[in-house]
C-alpha cells in the first residue's frame, strides 16, 4: 500500500511539470501581442518595448519557462496579472472557494439524487419510475446547463421570488460595505446554482449508476450471497452496490476535478465571480499569467482528485491494493 | 421413509420477450439422505434452472413455477421468502459453476464464510471464524487460519472451489447442489474437488444434487442418475441402470460420445443436431428430430416416464420396444469392448 501511494505521487508529480510545461508552450504560442494589450492602446511602440522588456516576452521561451518555474517552485508564486500587475495567487485564492463552493455542493446533491433513482431504475426496469427516470437522464443530458440556468433563474427566482436572480455572498470574511453574508444568504444565493449544476450532472449518474447496478446484479456472486440466505438489503448493501459504486467514485472524482476548473457556463448565468469568470475576463484581456493560473490551478484540482480517487479506489478494491 | 428431497412434476416457465421458455417442463426425481444424485443433459436443457428453482433463486418477476419441491415433507416452492431464506444455506447449500465469479471480489473469503455462518446462527463473530477456520482446513486450504484474510483473487481456480465448498458444508446443510462445480476446473483438480466432496459427504451424510455434463463425474460420484433432455426427464434409474442398461437413444448417444482413454477411437460419436429450442417444442418425444430409431409414432404422441419391465426403479421416456433395446445395448457395449480391445 506505502509503495503504491509513492508511486502514485511521483506520477502525480511528473504530470503537473507535463501539464504546466504544456499550458506554457500554447500559450506562448499564442499570435497575440500581451505587452500591447497590458500597455495600453494609445501607448507609443517604445512604451510596448518597454512593457515587453519588462514583462520578459523577448527572452526564448524555456527561459521564461523556467523563470516560471522557479518563481512557481521557490516562490510559490503564479506570477503577476499582466493587466493590473496584481498577485495571480490572490485572484486564484478569492476565486477558487466560490467555485468549489459551487461544485461540491450540486456534487452533494448529485448523490442525493442520483443514487436513489439509479438503484431503484436498475431494480425495476420498465417500471413507471425507471421510464420516468431515463426521461429525466435524456433532458438532463440534452439540456445545456445555460439554458436550465436562465430558465431556473427567471422561473424561480424572477416569475415567483423564490430566490435570487443571481449574485454571491461570503461566508466568512464578509466585506464591509456588502449588503449579505453569513451562511443563510450564502445558501440562499447558491440554491439555483447547485441546482443547476446538479440537475445537468445527475442525469449522467443515474443512467450510469442504474447501468453498473444492473450489470452488478447479475454477477455469480450475488446469486452466491442469496443462495447463502442473505435477506434482500444485505445483497444490495454488501454485495452489489459495494462493488457497482466502484466505477461510479472515479468518475465522481474526476469530474469534481474537472469542474473545479471552472463551471464556467453556471458561473456566468448566475453572476459568480469564481475561477470560471475569472478565465473568462483573463481571455477577454489576453492577461496570460492570470489565465495560466486558472489552468494550473484546475490541472492541479484533476491530479489531486486522480490521486485521491486511485487511493480511494485501492482502499475500497483489494484487487488493486493487492497486486 | 420419504426421501429428503422431492421434485414432483416441476415446471419452470420464463416469460420473455419471444414467448414463454419452458426452461423445466415435468421434472421427477427423488434424493434420499446421505445419497448423490447427478443430474446429466446438455447445456441448455434445464438442469441448472431446475436446482436455482429449488433454492428460489430464478428472477421472480419473470419465472412462474408449478409443481412441489418437497424438501423434508415441506413444500419450498410455496414458502414464503423469510422461510426460504432461513433454508438456504442452512439446510440447502448450493455451489456453483464458475469459482472464479461466484466469490464476491472486494470481500476477503474470511468475511464472506463468517457471513454464511452468521446468516443462521445467533454466534460471536470470533466463533464464526474459528468455524470459517476449521472449515477452510477441513477442504483443504494450506494455513487456512492466515488465508483467511486473503481475497478470492489471491486463489487459484481450484482452491475457490474449495473455499465455495467450505461456505456450502459451514453450516452443515443436509443437501448440496453442486451445479457443475468441475466444469470451470482442469482436470486434475476436478478429480481432487470430486474426491473431496465425496468425503465431506461420508464425514456428514450430506445428500448432494450433481449437476453436470459430464458422464465420467456422474459414472464417479453419483447413486442415481437423471437424464434431461430439453426440459424433460428422459430417464432416470441407479447408476448402474444407466451405464449397463441405459433405455434411452438420447442416453445412449451420451455414453456414445464419453472420450476414454482406455479405447482406441479416431473419432468419438456425436449427435447430430442441436437441442430444440425451449421457446417452441418439438410435438411428440423432443428428442425425435435428432433420434436414429424415430418412428412415426413418435412425431404423434409424447412418451411417458414408465418403468422397464425388469427393474421398476429405472424409468425411460421411449417408445422403442425392448427387443430392440436389448439389441442395441448389446451393441453399444460390443463397441465399447471392441474399441477397448
Amino acid at each position: 500500500m506505502f509503495r503504491y501511494l509513492v508511486r502514485r505521487l511521483l506520477w502525480a508529480v511528473v504530470l503537473f511539470f507535463a501539464v504546466t510545461l504544456v499550458t506554457y508552450v500554447i500559450f506562448f504560442l499564442v499570435p497575440a501581442n500581451p505587452a500591447r494589450l497590458a500597455a495600453g492602446q494609445s501607448a507609443t511602440p517604445e512604451a510596448v518595448a518597454l512593457v515587453e522588456e519588462r514583462l520578459g516576452l523577448n527572452d526564448p521561451f524555456y527561459v521564461q519557462y523556467w523563470g516560471f518555474l522557479k518563481r512557481l517552485i521557490f516562490d510559490g508564486s503564479l506570477g503577476e496579472s499582466f493587466v493590473d500587475r496584481s498577485s495571480v495567487n490572490d485572484e486564484i485564492f478569492r476565486a477558487a472557494p466560490i467555485t468549489a463552493a459551487l461544485v461540491f455542493g450540486s456534487m452533494l446533491l448529485v448523490l442525493a439524487i442520483a443514487l436513489p433513482i439509479g438503484i431503484l431504475s436498475a431494480l425495476r426496469p420498465r417500471s413507471l419510475l425507471d421510464r420516468g427516470a431515463m426521461t429525466y437522464v435524456l433532458i438532463g443530458i440534452s439540456l445545456p446547463s445555460f439554458w436550465i440556468g436562465l430558465m431556473l433563474s427567471y422561473l424561480i427566482g424572477f416569475k415567483l421570488g423564490l430566490t435570487p436572480i443571481a449574485g454571491y455572498c461570503e461566508v466568512v470574511s464578509v466585506p464591509e460595505a456588502s449588503s449579505c453574508g453569513g451562511i443563510v444568504d450564502w445558501t440562499y444565493h447558491m440554491i439555483l446554482p447547485w441546482a443547476t449544476l446538479a440537475i445537468v450532472q445527475a442525469g449522467i449518474y443515474v443512467r450510469f449508476i442504474r447501468a453498473e447496478v444492473m450489470e452488478t446484479m447479475n454477477q455469480d456472486y450475488v446469486r452466491t450471497a442469496r443462495a447463502k440466505g442473505a435477506p434482500e438489503r444485505r445483497v444490495m448493501k454488501d454485495h452489489i452496490l459495494r462493488n457497482a459504486l466502484l466505477p461510479v467514485v472515479t468518475i465522481l472524482g474526476m469530474d469534481i476535478g474537472l469542474l473545479l476548473g471552472g463551471a464556467i457556463f453556471i458561473e456566468t448565468v448566475f453572476g459568480l465571480n469564481g475561477l470560471g469568470g475569472t478565465a473568462i475576463r483573463s481571455i477577454g484581456q489576453f492577461d496570460l499569467p492570470v489565465l495560466q493560473g486558472v489552468v494550473i490551478f484546475g490541472a492541479v484540482a484533476i491530479i489531486i482528485f486522480t490521486l485521491i480517487v486511485d487511493l480511494l479506489y485501492a482502499w475500497i478494491d483489494p484487487r488493486i491494493r493487492l497486486t | 421413509m420419504t426421501p429428503l428431497l422431492d421434485v414432483r412434476d416441476l415446471r419452470t416457465h420464463f416469460t420473455t420477450e419471444d414467448g414463454i421458455v419452458k426452461a423445466v417442463d415435468g421434472v421427477d426425481f427423488a434424493v434420499e439422505r446421505g445419497k448423490t444424485v447427478g443430474i446429466v443433459g446438455e447445456s441448455g436443457c434445464g438442469k441448472s434452472v431446475t436446482c436455482l428453482t429449488i433454492m428460489g433463486l430464478n428472477e421472480s418477476r419473470s419465472t412462474k413455477s408449478s409443481g412441489q419441491v418437497l424438501f423434508d415433507g415441506e413444500d419450498l416452492l410455496a414458502a414464503n421468502p423469510a422461510r426460504l431464506r432461513e433454508v438456504r444455506g442452512q439446510e440447502v447449500a448450493m455451489i456453483f459453476q464458475d469459482p472464479m465469479t461466484s466469490l464476491n471480489p472486494v470481500h476477503s473469503i474470511g468475511r464472506q464464510l463468517v457471513e454464511a455462518v452468521l446468516l443462521h446462527n445467533e454466534c460471536s463473530k470470533k466463533d464464526a471464524r474459528r468455524r470459517a477456520v476449521e472449515r477452510l482446513k477441513e477442504v483443504g486450504i494450506p494455513r487456512a487460519e492466515r488465508r483467511i484474510d486473503d481475497y478470492p483473487h489471491q486463489f487459484s481456480g481450484g482452491m475457490r472451489q474449495r473455499v465455495m465448498i467450505a461456505m456450502a458444508m459451514i453450516n452443515d446443510p443436509e443437501l448440496l447442489i453442486a451445479d457443475e462445480p468441475t466444469t470451470a476446473l482442469d482436470v486434475t483438480t476436478q478429480a481432487q474437488i470430486l474426491y473431496l466432496m465425496r468425503k465431506l459427504q461420508k464425514d456428514h451424510g450430506t445428500a448432494i444434487v450433481m449437476i453436470t455434463h459430464d458422464l465420467g463425474v456422474v459414472a464417479e460420484t453419483a447413486d442415481e442418475v437423471v437424464v434431461m433432455y430439453a426440459a424433460k426427464v428422459i430417464e432416470r434409474g441407479s447408476v448402474n441402470a444407466i451405464f449397463n442398461q441405459p433405455q434411452h437413444p438420447y442416453t445412449w448417444g451420451l455414453l456414445g460420445s464419453l472420450p476414454r482413454l482406455d479405447a482406441n477411437v479416431d473419432r468419438l460419436t456425436q449427435i447430430p443436431g442441436q437441442p430444440p429450442s425451449l421457446l417452441n417444442p418439438p410435438r411428440g418425444c423432443r428428442f425425435g428430430p435428432r433420434c436414429p430409431y424415430v418412428m412415426d409414432i413418435c412425431k404423434e404422441k409424447q412418451p411417458d416416464l414408465l418403468p422397464v419391465s425388469y427393474d421398476p426403479d429405472h424409468v425411460q421416456a421411449c417408445l422403442l420396444d425392448e427387443e430392440t433395446k436389448i439389441r442395441e445395448i448389446e451393441k453399444l457395449k460390443a463397441a465399447v469392448l471392441a474399441e477397448a480391445s
